[in-house]
């Protein structure tokens, strides 16, 4: 079970207090109804669903009630950082992050290229 | 390959076994070849072993980053049956029930496909018209599933308590006969040799770390572990992992990953003739040949590669086994796992092309896809080796969540197996 620090309490507890609302940063339209197709699968449907540093909402169901956002590492589930709904999100929790995969985090345009994996270099904190 | 059969066992028997050949091999990569399979779990081996039985397709390479069948293939609790509601699903996991009947044959080895019946308990109102009309959309598609009182359900599973005062009284059941189990690791090994002896390359400790293309944007091969391999066409079938591949080549996937959690027992003697699971209270179990217990258990809530999920998961499936079946209370479990499963938002599979010209994906199994690893192998074969779907994976593509042509299956059943 996690152990989750809330932003707003101010205070670590158990897993069981919270709801995992899911990826963080998807905006959702003013005008859903004039979104095109293509435009509502990426926001409806489409996940990052990452290798490595995962963007997340949790909400605090059984304390505060409130949603906040997390930053965590997938493969070690380890939290890196919580902050509260609306702070941008964070760009330099990357510097940290210990190296699980060749591959993991590396933009897919990067990827793309045909260079050997091993010569490609990538600081991008996107996830 | 040397054929198993009695006489052979007979043989190696007065010759003190030293005569078994190994049962795949283990080859370097070649340079390039037709297809590249990413993934040695049940469903890549099967479609590897379809590609060259049926399409005549034998410069196929099938990459693993661990060992084969060491990923969901091998964690599962290998419930097999295909007792779904819509049409398409019906089509398709009733198409791997099929081929389960005959693939111990087939293969030369023993699956154990033990249709031994799966019951699914109906507790409260609600149940019993979700479980019905299961019943009847089956039947209307042709695959058999009763309806059973409960005394009925007593009958083919004694264990069961259908007294009123059960914390969770039975009111009914829907039974697919031919549902059951079969052995996961020897699915793996079973198409692993067959594949092999028709010259597939099974080449385990091979990471894929990209996926190349030319300037046209057509697949080209994957840069590994063990170095460049080139490929005209590659098929993903990579369970958890998906997500990561595909991202390889450009495309953004509708799947989140999660652990799901399995255990089992210390074994004992026969006591639990067939599958039953409860959607209600949320736990299914059966018994191995081996005598263990096996309990599935749920997802945690958050995306995942960590192979391992929250103890209070597994906690909570226990807590529903020994209200339904307090014979199990004392009964002590010998080992827990995790296995990373890849969920898509309707909870059915994708078996299609993709955007990539010489790219195909075979996902999105989630919780659910051992028992349809022959039919997926079968099809997705098809699917490779003609670039076009197979009638039956037609509806699984892509873009349905693009169209709103879902197969909602989310809508459709509520545990996880
Ligand atoms: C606990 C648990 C219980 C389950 N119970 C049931 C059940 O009762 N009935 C049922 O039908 N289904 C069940 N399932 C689901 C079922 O296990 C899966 O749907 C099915 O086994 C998927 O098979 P696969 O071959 O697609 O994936 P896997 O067996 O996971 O194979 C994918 C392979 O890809 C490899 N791979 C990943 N990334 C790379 C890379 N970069 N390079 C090379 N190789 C890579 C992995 O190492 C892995 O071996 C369960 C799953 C779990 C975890
Ligand atoms: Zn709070």
């Amino acid at each position: 079970m996690l152990l989750i620090h809330c932003p707003y309490c101010q205070e670590e507890r158990p897993e069981l207090e919270f709801r995992n609302g899911g990826e963080a940063h998807i905006a959702r339209s003013r005008d859903i109804a004039a979104e095109s197709d293509e435009a509502f699968e990426a926001f409806f449907f489409i996940r990052t669903n990452p290798k490595g540093l995962v963007y997340e909402r949790w909400r605090h169901i059984h304390g505060c009630g409130r949603f906040f956002n997390a930053v965590r590492d997938s493969v070690t589930d380890k939290f890196l950082r919580v902050y509260k709904a609306g702070e941008p999100k964070p760009a330099d929790v990357m510097k940290n992050l210990p190296e699980h995969s060749a591959w993991e985090n590396i933009p897919p345009a990067d990827q793309n290229v045909e260079t050997p994996a091993r010569d490609r270099v990538s600081t991008d904190g996107e996830a | 390959m040397r054929k198993y059969s009695v006489f052979a066992i007979a043989r190696e028997a007065m010759r003190g076994h030293k005569g078994w050949d190994q049962q795949w091999t283990s080859p370097e990569p070649r340079k390039d070849y037709d297809v590249i399979i990413i993934g040695a779990g049940g469903h890549g081996l099967a479609t590897a072993y379809y590609l060259a039985k049926e399409h005549g397709i034998t410069n196929i390479a099938v990459l693993e980053k661990g060992w084969l069948g060491g990923g969901n293939t091998g964690r599962n609790t290998t419930i097999i049956r295909s007792n779904y509601l819509y049409d398409e699903s019906a089509g398709l996991y009733n198409h791997a029930l099929n081929l389960w009947d005959g693939l111990s044959q087939d293969l030369n080895y023993n699956v154990m496909y033990s249709p031994r019946g799966v019951m699914m308990l109906a507790h409260n109102v609600h149940d019993v018209q979700v479980l019905k009309r299961h019943v009847h959309a089956n039947r209307l598609n042709g695959v058999p599933n009763d309806w059973l009182t409960p005394e009925e359900a007593k009958e083919f599973c004694p264990p069961l308590d259908i007294s009123k005062r059960a914390r969770y009284p039975i009111v009914g059941a829907a039974l697919q006969r031919k549902g059951g189990t079969a052995r996961h690791d020897a699915v793996a090994w079973g198409y692993a040799r067959a594949a092999s002896a028709r010259g597939v390359d099974i080449i385990q400790n091979c990471e894929v770390t990209a996926v190349r293309r030319s300037s046209n944007g057509h697949v080209i091969g994957v840069d590994t572990s063990k170095g460049f391999i080139g490929a005209k066409k590659i098929g993903v079938v990579a369970a958890g992992h998906t997500s990561v591949l595909m991202e390889m080549a450009g495309v953004r996937m509708p799947l989140e990953s999660y652990p799901l959690q399995a255990l089992v027992s210390e074994p004992v003697k026969p006591c639990f003739p067939c599958v039953v699971m409860s959607n209600t209270v949320h736990a299914y179990i059966s018994q191995s040949d081996k005598g263990e217990l096996v309990i599935g258990a749920g997802t945690d809530q958050y995306i995942s590669y960590s192979q391992t999920g929250g103890l209070h998961i597994i906690n909570h499936t226990l807590d529903a086994i020994c209200e339904m079946f307090p014979m199990f209370a004392r009964m002590k479990m010998l080992r827990s796992w995790g296995g990373i499963v890849d969920v898509t938002p309707d909870r059915s599979p994708i078996l299609a092309k993709t955007p990539v010209p010489g790219l195909y994906v075979n996902c999105g199994w989630g919780t659910g896809g051992f028992k349809a690893t022959p039919g997926s192998g079968h099809v997705f074969a098809h699917t490779i080796a003609n670039d076009n779907p197979h009638p039956i994976n037609a509806p699984f593509t892509l873009e349905r969540f693009r169209t709103g042509r879902l197969i909602d299956e989310a809508a459709a059943a509520a545990v996880a197996h």
